[in-house]
């Protein structure tokens, strides 16, 4: 009987938000190190080879020299610019296009095939085309940034207006709103918080498209640096690019985080 | 007395994807005067809904006419407002800009609109809460907004459909109370505003006959029709917390639910 009591008074202190926030992180941190360090003891023994799998002490080094020269900066940069721009220009036609469908049936109905015909479409296909037509800039990246993002956007969009409540269409139109009313005050908001649920997937797949998009060809990029230290055989610089661009979409997606948190404040219970 | 509302042979069916007819209500006829207190009363599933939203303009009749203060009904109800059993308040409003909502869509100045929806919410006892979400409330609290923001707009007819029955039974009464008290009240001036008409579906017949003037009992579906109109005789102001252990009211409740047993029967003997 008290041993029952106690126990129930340990997991609940375990479970108050910030030990269970300080619980995951310290187990994150303790995967990471480990991982590594035996990434590390592995290439040390001989047991892997450095030249296949490079080593984690000379990737972070590699990055601290990309820090300290400059270089990482600018490559960075256009990569976060094609990404932004990728997720802007798929978020917009992708959000007008959601919407118009679930606004019209008989729209819906017509695209509907094709819709699914571009969207089983494999990217890579197209990156060698987009190339061809936008040129080795930034544009051929955000056109492939595009392709992704858009498919989501739309997706969401379009479930989100269909899937609006009933009883609040219902409610908003008998409290006197007129159909232009309808769409601002219960359709969009209705949506967006598809739209910003589906925001983490939506940047991801933005970076994923400006990312392979300069694997395939450009001068400037992550995706870019990183092809090129493939074709000298530079594994270092290969995991060295990798882990910049892991590091940096943890720190976007936490950004994002809060910013969904934040639009989406009304939906939080007490 | 004049009719705020009338229907006239109202029916309406449905048609299913696989196209067999079904029909909701069955040529309902009923004449609800300014100003009453109507409550319709029947087993579940006999149309009590689709009736409602009829009347709202938000269903057209198959067959049949409504008359809203003698004019036809075309299109929504511009008299009604219309309280659902579910939650209608927009999610990501705040309860001010909720009770608000109603006349800032009229085009109403937004200070205008806010200052009186001020004022509701204070009336309606949440004024601590003005700038809470919906989600944030409690199912009675969530009520007693939709209340105000229907109340705000001042229209003749008020429709609610079930609107408490989603509350436990304390919670439930303290609305029924708060909904009797805004109806019977005066306008804040001292002169006698004209009562509001409320049609008030709901399954529960002690609700309907606490609350009405009159009860209307609707058979079990498909094709519900009027059974049965009684007029509830007890006096005004009502006290709800006394009243259902009176004399006067039980013996109304025994007539009453003697009309209603019989659908309540045939109802579940449709659905078993």
């Amino acid at each position: 009987m008290t041993d029952r009591g106690a126990g129930r008074v340990a997991s609940s202190v375990a479970h108050t938000p910030a030990a269970q926030r300080a619980r995951v992180l310290a187990s994150q941190v303790v995967l990471g190190v480990v991982v590594l360090a035996l990434w590390q003891t592995l290439v040390s023994l001989k047991i892997l080879d450095a030249f296949f799998v490079s080593r984690p002490s000379d990737i972070l080094q590699r990055v601290g020299r990309w820090i300290v020269s400059g270089t990482l900066w600018g490559h960075l940069a256009v990569t976060l610019e094609e990404s932004l721009l990728g997720l802007l220009a798929g978020a917009a036609l992708g959000i007008s296009l959601g919407f118009a469908l679930a606004r019209s049936a008989f729209l819906a109905l017509v695209l509907d095939p094709y819709i699914k015909m571009l969207n089983a479409v494999p990217r890579v296909v197209l990156a060698p085309l987009f190339l061809l037509w936008f040129g080795l800039g930034i544009w051929s990246k955000v056109a492939l940034a595009v392709t992704l993002v858009f498919f989501v956007m739309f997706f969401n969009t379009f479930q989100g207006v269909r899937d609006a409540d009933r009883v609040l269409i219902d409610n908003v139109r008998m409290l006197g709103a007129t159909e232009r009313q309808l769409v601002r005050h219960v359709l969009v908001p209705s949506a967006l918080t598809w739209i910003f649920s589906s925001l983490q997937t939506s940047l991801g797949f933005a970076m994923v498209g400006a990312v392979v998009g300069e694997y395939l060809g450009a001068t400037r990029g992550l995706g870019y640096v990183i092809s090129q230290a493939e074709g000298t055989f530079d594994t270092t610089g290969v995991f060295a690019g990798m882990t910049v661009l892991g590091i940096v979409v943890v720190m976007v997606s936490a950004a994002v985080t809060r910013l969904e948190k934040w639009l989406l404040r009304w939906k939080a219970v007490r | 007395m004049t009719t705020a509302l009338e229907l006239d042979r109202v029916s309406r069916e449905f048609t299913s994807p696989g196209g067999a007819v079904y029909r909701a209500i069955d040529e309902i006829s009923l004449s609800v005067p300014a100003g009453a207190f109507v409550a319709i009363v029947g087993p579940s599933g006999c149309g009590k809904s689709t009736l409602l939203n009829v009347v709202a303009g938000l269903l057209p009749p198959t067959s049949g006419a409504v008359r809203v203060g003698g004019a036809p009904l075309a299109g929504l109800n511009r008299h009604a407002t219309y309280m659902f059993q579910q939650d209608a308040l927009l999610p990501w409003k705040t309860v001010r800009d909720n009770v608000a909502l109603g006349l800032t869509l009229g085009g109403a100045a937004r200070a205008d609109a806010q200052a009186k929806a001020e004022a509701w919410i204070t009336r309606v006892g949440l004024a601590q809460f003005a700038s809470h979400y919906p989600a944030q409330l409690s199912g009675g609290m969530r009520k007693r907004v939709a209340m105000a923001q229907n109340w705000i707009l001042d229209r003749g007819i008020v429709l609610m459909d079930e609107p408490f029955s989603a509350l436990d039974v304390h919670t439930r009464q303290r609305m029924e109370t708060e909904l009797l008290a805004l109806w019977e009240a005066r306008s804040a001036d001292g002169g006698a505003t004209p009562r509001k008409t409320i049609v008030f579906v709901t399954h529960d017949l002690e609700e309907a006959i606490a609350l009405a003037d009159d009860v209307v009992i609707l058979s079990a579906g498909p094709a519900a029709r009027v059974v049965a109109q009684h007029h509830v005789a007890l006096p005004r102001p009502r006290d709800l917390l006394e009243l259902r252990t009176q004399p006067s009211f039980v013996d109304l409740y025994r007539g009453v639910w003697a009309v209603l047993r019989e659908e309540v029967i045939k109802s579940q003997r449709g659905s078993a």
